[in-house]
């Protein structure tokens, strides 16, 4: 919300520089976010006074205008066409500078003098209006500067307030929480009653007096058709972001701004009937001020008069009942609506009004007799008329009951962790216009109205601290329990996995955790989406089953920026449908692509393949201590290669997959054949064994090396399985160092060089144990496998 | 003589067995000894052998010359130039988000603090009632929530943490819970998904003080300097007091970094805990944005570009 300086200066004595203000504002808890000037830069801009108009000779559009600017008269060349006798007008004088450093002299306009210029409000830069000069008002003092005359020297703050202070949406509340910084006064609406000169009402039923205990009216009657709304009003309103619109909503408006009470008028000549404040009835719609037609419900409040609803209460009027240029007599309204009943309203008409804003987060429930004096009295001097009596129509019961809150001293200081003095406290609450009560230590405290958003001890407990200033409080290292963190062994921190392929030569990479529907369709295990409901954008608009489209994109996206080698990880949830909801799974997944070493001088360029990454996710695998245990089986799965893909498993657990991406599916991210895959399963991957020593034999081992022929479709993984069988206790280790398949042998068959070590705790093995060993691992490979040994 | 004249081990060798070898000449000459008189043989035999030593020690003298000599010569084949690159694979990198999320990690965990963690997709219950946040309440709409078709939501923040861990464990408390946190916002300043630490202690006497202190220990030991920090006065529904902590930069401009506060007696209380009995503070750090102080980043889009030109920044 946007303040004038000058507009506080009604209330608060202001001897500071607008900076030290929002400073004093935002240490106040109403955060600043701007300062900025009332008008931009201009100079040598007085009031003049047009005394005689002609049509310029040769030009239609122009008028040659005699001015008064007190020093002379001059002739100007005018092109708006509200110029006119008699008019007081803003003149830029010859040397005067307008916003934007253009210099005015003087000149001719073909072939006629004009000394200076008669300005819009556009050219300085004080509206966006370009339909015609200022007018002035007839008091305006001739030859006075007109920065002076209209204060723009003055500084406006933009505050950003947070939900909980509705109090400060006004030009009063921000003065109050200055006064308080500033150790003045409390600001007070200063109103009177106005005598009615009639006696005529309008009868007001509230039906509904949980949302709407309390409607003040008044009916005045005859106001001025022809009435404009001054200029200091109208340049106030303009300094908080409103257009002066007609002299009736004008004054509604700047009430509204400076009380933060939002107020509304209707034409009383077009109202029928009752008005009472019920809910809307479903097929009923209204037409609002802004010409939006709006369908209501049974939750939304609304005003009726006899012919059916007439306003959104606390968002919009209606356009049928709206003031007009010809409104003689108008109905005033200034209601106090639960923000229960109003939030949310405004928001699903796709509304943002400064009423609902300020209703939705609450307006002083002891408020509405007094703003509807003050709209009164501001009416009357504007537009004249004849007011009719203030009518409450309240059910006081239903308003909001502000109970005494109970302040304990002994828990200020425990919370706040300091010592404050008693009367500090008792002077702090006062000066925030609290009543407060002692009681022992303990102090009774009855906020004011407008204070609704005091409810418990810990509000007051947090006034006291904003208002000693929390820097004021000291800073101490709390105690703290002495505790023993938990670091256990048997799950490895996923910080172990990212450190491992990062030394591996892997980048980390952070994806959205949504992506677009159709990509995340490619890699999904379960048929069951998780779309968003309101998704930012249609690429964004799924919940990953997968973490692998996110890494393609980003590889796309890498290689387009001239990367030819890539090896990424990531470490996410992946999101999936069950029968008791939406799970999430914590899944490291991993990309690579292009050569198996950065490009070297002594390193051969080859293409990476599946066995570099299995390496990798060994290496992974690795760090739970479970190495042996871990089994790359072939298997098959939607948008991989089939013969290029494994399932990954730890003993009997599937935990993730490594595969080479389908050429087909890499063509839809632009990539190309090769591209490795993997991801593993976190919770059920990471799982840890601790380790546990098992001896190491003082004996040297023995190597024995076998080449055996199988057939070729045979997995190796399933050879060395029945080596490891066959081997007993004896076969410590397996090593496969040669693969063959070729003319030299059968060309459904495959020779494997298994290198296999033998080695005892308990003694030396001495040849023969060594072929007794390797006899009976040949003799279990013939007869389980077919295999012959290849001499 | 020969000794000296063999220019290489091979050769040494030679001369050796040709005079100290079983048919060479000086062993020859011992064998003549018995056709010698027998006063002659004590001083024959004794030149010859010593003949024989000193030739030994000249052989094996020689011999140890041109040992080093082969090997000087081997090493100086094995010359390489050292400004050659390495071979194999170089050092990946970590996320600059998890390297910061990390650090904080680290820094909490060493001041007693526990690491917990919860769901991406919550309810409203935990991502705003419980925290105080009724429905309608403006907070609500402050904090562009992501639904999902199905209903749930994706969590605004990571405090339900809080409400989940309190809830289940009771006080006295002290946890971090780090994670992605989702928004329906996206321009300069803002990506739908980014990351926040959430902290929380809860335990009989903990004070605004201790929470002051706490933090200037923190973002102290975050930036390795002296901070100068601005606690102002703001408004979170689960906090009362509540503060929004600014740290002055070093090019003097207040920034704002953190929100922070005394947990709300309703939230302790719709936890299961007694607020007369317990107090407890709690705060919220915006990873990125820490990231971005500490590491110059400018713009915060770039966490989320993975551009690896980027990335490599942050080994």
């Amino acid at each position: 919300m946007r303040v004038a300086v000058s507009w506080l200066k009604d209330w608060v004595q202001i001897d500071e520089p607008a900076d030290a203000l929002a400073q004093r504002l935002t240490m106040a808890g109403l955060e600043v976010e701007e300062v900025l000037s009332a008008a931009p830069a201009f100079s040598g801009v007085i009031v003049g006074h047009v005394l005689e108009t002609e049509r310029h000779p040769d030009a239609d559009r122009l008028t040659v205008c005699k001015v008064d600017t007190g020093a002379g008269v001059e002739s100007v060349v005018c092109g708006a066409p509200n110029v006119r006798t008699g008019l007081k007008v803003a003149v830029a004088q010859p040397g005067a500078r307008l916003p934007g450093g253009t210099k005015i002299r003087a000149t001719r306009l073909r072939g006629v003098d004009s000394n200076g210029m008669i300005c819009s409000g556009k050219e300085l830069g004080l509206s966006d209006d370009h339909d015609g000069i200022i007018e002035l008002p007839d008091d305006a003092p001739l030859a006075a500067d007109l920065r002076d005359y209209l204060d723009l020297d003055d500084m406006l703050i933009e505050v950003a307030l947070t939900p909980n202070r509705g109090d400060c949406f006004s030009m009063i509340g921000v003065a109050r929480e200055l006064a308080v910084a500033l150790n003045q006064r409390l600001p007070l609406l200063a109103t009177t009653e106005v005598p009615a000169s009639h006696a005529s009402e309008y009868t007001v039923r509230l039906p509904e007096p949980t949302g709407c205990p309390r409607f003040v009216s008044r009916i005045i009657r005859g106001i001025n058709v022809a009435s404009e709304s001054p200029v200091w009003l109208q340049e106030r309103l303009r300094r908080v972001g409103l257009r002066s619109i007609h002299p009736v909503v004008d004054v509604t408006n700047y009430v509204m701004m400076e009380t933060g009470q939002p107020l509304h008028s209707y034409d009383l000549g077009k109202l029928q009937g009752e008005l009472e404040v019920r809910f809307g009835a479903s097929g009923e719609s209204l037409t609002l001020l802004d010409g939006r037609e709006v369908t209501l419900a049974d939750d939304v409040l609304v005003i009726a008069d006899g012919s059916g609803p007439v306003a959104l209460a606390g968002v919009m009027g209606g356009s049928s009942t709206a003031v007009d240029d010809n409104t003689a007599d108008v109905l005033l309204e200034v209601a106090w609506f639960d923000p229960a009943v109003i939030a949310g309203r405004a928001r699903r008409y796709g509304l943002h009004t400064d009423a609902s804003m300020r209703f939705e987060r609450g307006v002083d429930p002891e408020g509405q007799v007094k703003v509807m004096q003050r709209a009164t009295e501001l009416l009357l001097e504007i537009t004249g008329g004849e007011p009719g009596p203030l009518v409450n129509t309240e059910m006081p019961e239903q308003l909001p009951q502000r109970p005494a809150v109970v302040l304990r001293h002994e828990r200020l200081e425990r919370l706040l962790g300091t010592a404050v003095p008693e009367e500090q406290v008792t002077a702090t609450l006062e000066a925030l216009g609290m009543q407060v009560g002692r009681q022992g230590r303990d102090y009774r405290v009855v906020p004011p109205g407008f204070r609704f958003d005091i409810q418990i001890e810990a509000d007051l407990i947090e006034e006291i601290a904003r208002i000693i200033g929390y820097d004021n409080i000291p800073s101490m290292p709390g105690a703290g329990a002495a505790t023993v963190a938990v670091v256990t062994e048997t799950v490895v921190p996923e910080t172990e996995v990212a450190d491992v392929l990062v030394a591996r030569g892997y980048r980390e990479v952070i994806n959205y955790a949504f992506i677009d529907a159709a990509a995340d369709e490619v890699f999904a295990l379960s048929d069951q989406p998780i779309a968003l409901a309101n998704p930012i954008s249609a690429d964004l608009a799924a919940m990953r089953r997968s973490l692998w489209p996110g890494l393609l994109a980003t590889a796309r996206d890498n290689l387009a920026r001239q990367q030819v080698r890539l090896r990424l990880f990531e470490l996410g949830n992946r999101f999936e449908t069950t029968a008791d909801g939406i799970r999430e799974h914590g899944i490291l997944a991993g990309f690579a692509c292009g050569p198996r070493w950065p490009e070297h001088w002594d390193l051969d360029a080859q293409l990476t393949d599946l066995f570099d990454i299995k390496a990798d996710i060994e290496a992974v695998l690795a760090l739970t201590g479970r190495a042996s245990d871990v089994v790359f089986q072939a298997a098959e799965r939607d948008g991989m290669s089939p013969g290029r893909t494994a399932r990954i498993f730890i003993a009997d657990t599937a935990v993730g997959w490594l595969a080479a991406v389908h050429p087909a599916v890499l063509s839809a991210w632009d990539l190309e054949d090769g591209a490795i895959v993997f991801e593993l399963e976190l919770e059920k991957a990471l799982s840890a064994r601790v380790p546990r020593y098992t001896g190491v034999s003082k004996y040297p081992s023995v190597r024995r090396d076998l080449a055996v022929l199988v057939d070729a479709a045979l997995p190796v993984g399933d050879l060395v399985a029945e080596v490891r069988l066959a081997g007993g206790g004896l076969l410590r280790d397996v090593v496969i160092f040669d693969l063959y398949r070729g003319s030299s042998i059968d060309s459904s068959r495959k020779s494997i060089a298994l290198g296999l070590i033998l080695q005892d705790t308990s003694r030396t093995l001495i040849d023969a144990d060594a072929d007794t060993a390797l006899a009976e691992i040949v003799s279990h490979l013939e007869s389980k496998l077919g295999a012959t040994i290849r001499k | 003589m020969a000794v000296e004249a063999a220019a290489d081990l091979p050769s040494l060798d030679e001369v050796r067995v040709r005079y100290l070898g079983k048919k060479g000449r000086l062993t020859a000459e011992l064998k003549t000894l018995g056709k010698l008189p027998a006063a002659d043989r004590p001083a024959a035999g004794q030149a010859i052998n010593q003949a024989k030593q000193a030739l030994a020690s000249a052989v094996e003298a020689r011999q140890q010359q041109l040992e080093v000599a082969h090997q000087d010569a081997a090493v100086a084949a094995k010359q390489v130039d050292v400004t050659l690159p390495g071979r194999g694979i170089a050092l990946g990198s970590h996320h600059p988000v998890t390297r910061t999320a990390r650090r904080i990690r680290q820094l909490f965990t060493q001041a007693g603090f526990e690491v917990h963690t919860g769901p991406e997709v919550e309810d409203e219950y935990h991502n705003f009632t419980a925290l105080n946040i009724p429905e309608h309440h403006p907070a609500r709409a402050m904090h562009d929530t992501f639904y999902l078709q199905s209903g749930e939501l994706l969590r605004t923040h990571t405090s339900p943490v809080q409400i989940r861990s309190l809830s289940s464990q009771g006080a006295p408390i002290r946890l971090i819970a780090p994670g992605r946190v989702y928004r329906c916002d996206s321009d300069q300043t803002h990506t739908p998904m980014f990351h926040q630490v959430e902290g929380l202690a809860v335990d009989r006497d903990i004070s605004f003080a201790n929470l002051k202190g706490l933090l200037y220990d923190f973002l102290g030991r975050f930036f390795e300097r002296e901070v100068s920090l601005r606690f102002r006065p703001s408004y979170f529904p689960f906090t009362e007091p509540s503060a929004e902590v600014d740290v002055l930069s070093e090019s003097g401009r207040w920034l704002e970094i953190l929100g922070c506060g005394m947990v709300h007696p309703v939230m302790l209380r719709n936890c299961g805990v007694d607020p007369e009995e317990y107090t407890g503070y709690a705060f919220g750090i915006g990873i990125e944005r820490l990231a971005m102080l500490r590491y110059g980043v400018d713009d915060l889009r770039m966490f989320f570009d993975n551009d690896v030109r980027f990335l490599a920044q942050f080994a």
